[in-house]
């Protein structure tokens, strides 16, 4: 079970901000259930590292699968459906082949129902048959990999896919289960309590700039990397 | 949210939130596999102290393809018969350890006083004339895929039996609470004696208003009020309030007919009207399942489980959340 301390944690009621980092914070960041002011540690992309890191993906993606027929690429909401557009796009650029794109919405799978609400956040829309094809499942930043655990029970409902690989934007470690991704962005080495907000033009309105950033609750800096520590009791 | 018992509590907000969860999982029931596993493990037991085939059926359903186990209660085979109090009855179901109960009776406010004596979460399938608060949701959810979000300012009539109906009552609160302007129309006989909360106009007289509709929605009139002396004759209701082929004739084209059933065909509707292309009468029934799939989602699946320590559960679905006021 991940998070004694941080079961009183309620993403609901972190700054806005963190809860515009895609609903994706599966268990985390624990250890913020008093409320905490988050700061930006460092921008880790910009917008040009953002393309670059999507050119090279969508190569690495055509490379592994000897080309772009049988493949699918999967988003899931709501930053991994952006992204796979986005792919997509760049793959017909260079390879010609229009790759079909699809949104998976994860929440009714999700194993963490019971503690938190969990919202869905969009239609699931695959607009081909998977089975025989290989899907490729796109999130922003893997962290625990329940949500990819959840999107690998939501997917057999779709079909049976000849493989499912894994592209993510971020791998920012502290994997709770089995799960690795197949092309990764960027490996980000995080705290535990950090968060890593990714920012797309589509997602998060036309003023933002298209980014990667990695945030901290304020008290977390003052004692860098160490463990988190449980909020400091006696608040409750 | 810890219990559904009536439209009265939810805030126009609760309401939208809850549509919305609905639209989701009406995805969900046009799958292949109409399932997902959201609340594996989960017990909701249907308790229904009178007859109903279509609001059981679809709860089940709904329970169902949220992969929880449902027991089914029915009266004339328990020990209700033997006497058994309601308060018995639902305490000692809980004792097997169950998470919600979907319940009708015909006492109003049976679910509300169940809700005290027991700690699983109560849906409200139809207490009496009071409310009947998922009829309303699915309305609800039907009147906004044609309608469009918010109902602000849609004209909608409520024809029939207002007094005896819960159903009138739930869906003038929602169709109301959404920016509706609802009339009542019946006969006086069929009128509670006051419409004091009631956030709605009343007319007499169908024809006047019949014009001017966005929607009509038709209450089933029970021939036994026929016998109560509330109306004349069944067919001199039909002759004033029914909607006839010649008065649907003169509603407005995109005008919609909705009934929460089962109808009375040739009574309070035609039978023509019914199948006509302005009714939305089947969709009413098919968007049931996935509003009452959103219900036990919200109540049994959104961290208000009390899995979790006070601290997580108290405003973590919002302001509405309960308290642990159930010892």
């Amino acid at each position: 079970m991940t998070g004694a301390p941080g079961a009183a944690h309620n993403p609901e009621t972190t700054t806005p901000a963190a809860a515009a980092s895609g609903g994706r914070s599966a268990s985390g960041p624990p250890g913020t259930g008093s409320v905490a002011e988050w700061v930006m540690r460092s921008r880790i992309f910009d917008a040009d590292d953002l393309r670059r890191a999507h050119t090279r993906i969508a190569h690495e993606i055509v490379e592994r699968n000897h080309g772009a027929d049988d493949v699918v690429l999967v988003g899931l909401y709501t930053r991994g459906v952006a992204i796979a557009r986005r792919l997509a796009e760049v793959i017909e650029g260079f390879e010609g082949v229009q790759v079909p794109v699809g949104a998976l919405d994860v929440a009714f799978y999700r194993d963490d129902i019971a503690l938190r609400p969990v919202q869905p956040l969009g239609p699931t829309e695959v607009p081909v048959d998977v089975s025989g094809r290989v899907m490729v499942l796109v999130d922003d930043v893997l962290f625990t990999g329940r949500t990819i655990r959840a999107a690998l029970d939501a997917l057999t409902e779709l079909g049976r896919p000849r493989a499912v690989q894994l592209a993510v934007l971020v791998d920012r470690g502290h994997r709770e289960l089995p799960i690795r991704a197949d092309f990764v962005g960027k490996n980000l080495p995080t705290n535990e309590a950090d968060d890593v907000r990714v920012r797309l033009t589509e997602t998060d309105g036309p003023e933002a700039t298209d980014g990667i950033e990695l945030w901290s609750p304020s008290e977390a800096r003052t004692t860098d990397k160490v463990e988190p520590a449980p909020p400091t009791g006696g608040s409750a | 949210m810890k219990h559904l018992l009536s439209i009265a509590d939810l805030t126009r907000d609760d309401i939208e939130e809850m549509l919305v969860l609905a639209e989701s999982f009406r995805e969900v029931t046009q799958r292949d596999i109409p399932k997902v596993p959201a609340l594996r493990g989960k017990v909701v037991v249907s308790l229904f102290y009178e007859d109903s085939t279509r609001t059981r059926i679809s709860f089940e359903t709904a329970a169902k393809r949220l992969s929880c186990d449902v027991m089914g209660f029915s009266v004339s085979s328990s020990s209700v018969k033997k006497g058994e109090s309601l308060r018995d009855t639902v305490q000692t179901i809980e004792a097997m350890g169950i998470d919600a109960v979907v319940m009708r009776h015909s006492a109003a406010g049976a679910p509300n006083r169940v809700a005290d004596w027991i700690d699983a979460h109560i849906v409200n399938a139809g207490d009496g004339c009071h409310e009947h608060p998922t009829q309303a949701l699915l309305d609800l959810l039907t009147l906004r895929r044609h309608l469009g979000a918010g109902l602000d300012g849609a004209r909608i009539a409520i024809v029939g039996d207002i007094l005896h109906s819960r159903v009138a009552r739930s869906d003038a609160l929602a169709f109301a609470a959404l920016g509706a302007d609802v009339t009542l129309v019946a006969p006086p006989t069929l009128l509670p004696s006051t419409l004091a909360g009631w956030p709605v106009s009343v007319s007499h007289d169908l024809d006047a208003v019949l014009a001017d509709l966005d929607v009509i929605y038709l209450l089933r009139i029970q021939r036994e009020r026929q016998n109560e002396a509330l109306l004349p004759s069944l067919r001199e209701y039909t002759a004033r309030y029914g909607l006839t082929v010649e008065r649907a004739g003169r509603l407005r084209k995109d005008a919609l007919v909705m009934h929460p059933g089962p109808m009375n065909r040739g009574v309070e509707i035609a039978a023509e009207v019914a199948e006509g292309p302005a009714s939305v009468i089947t969709e009413q029934v098919a968007n049931g399942v996935a509003v009452r799939m959103a219900v036990l989602y919200k109540l049994l699946g959104s961290g208000a489980s009390g899995v979790v320590g006070p601290g997580a559960v108290v405003g973590a679905s919002g302001a509405h959340v309960e308290g642990a006021t159930l010892g």
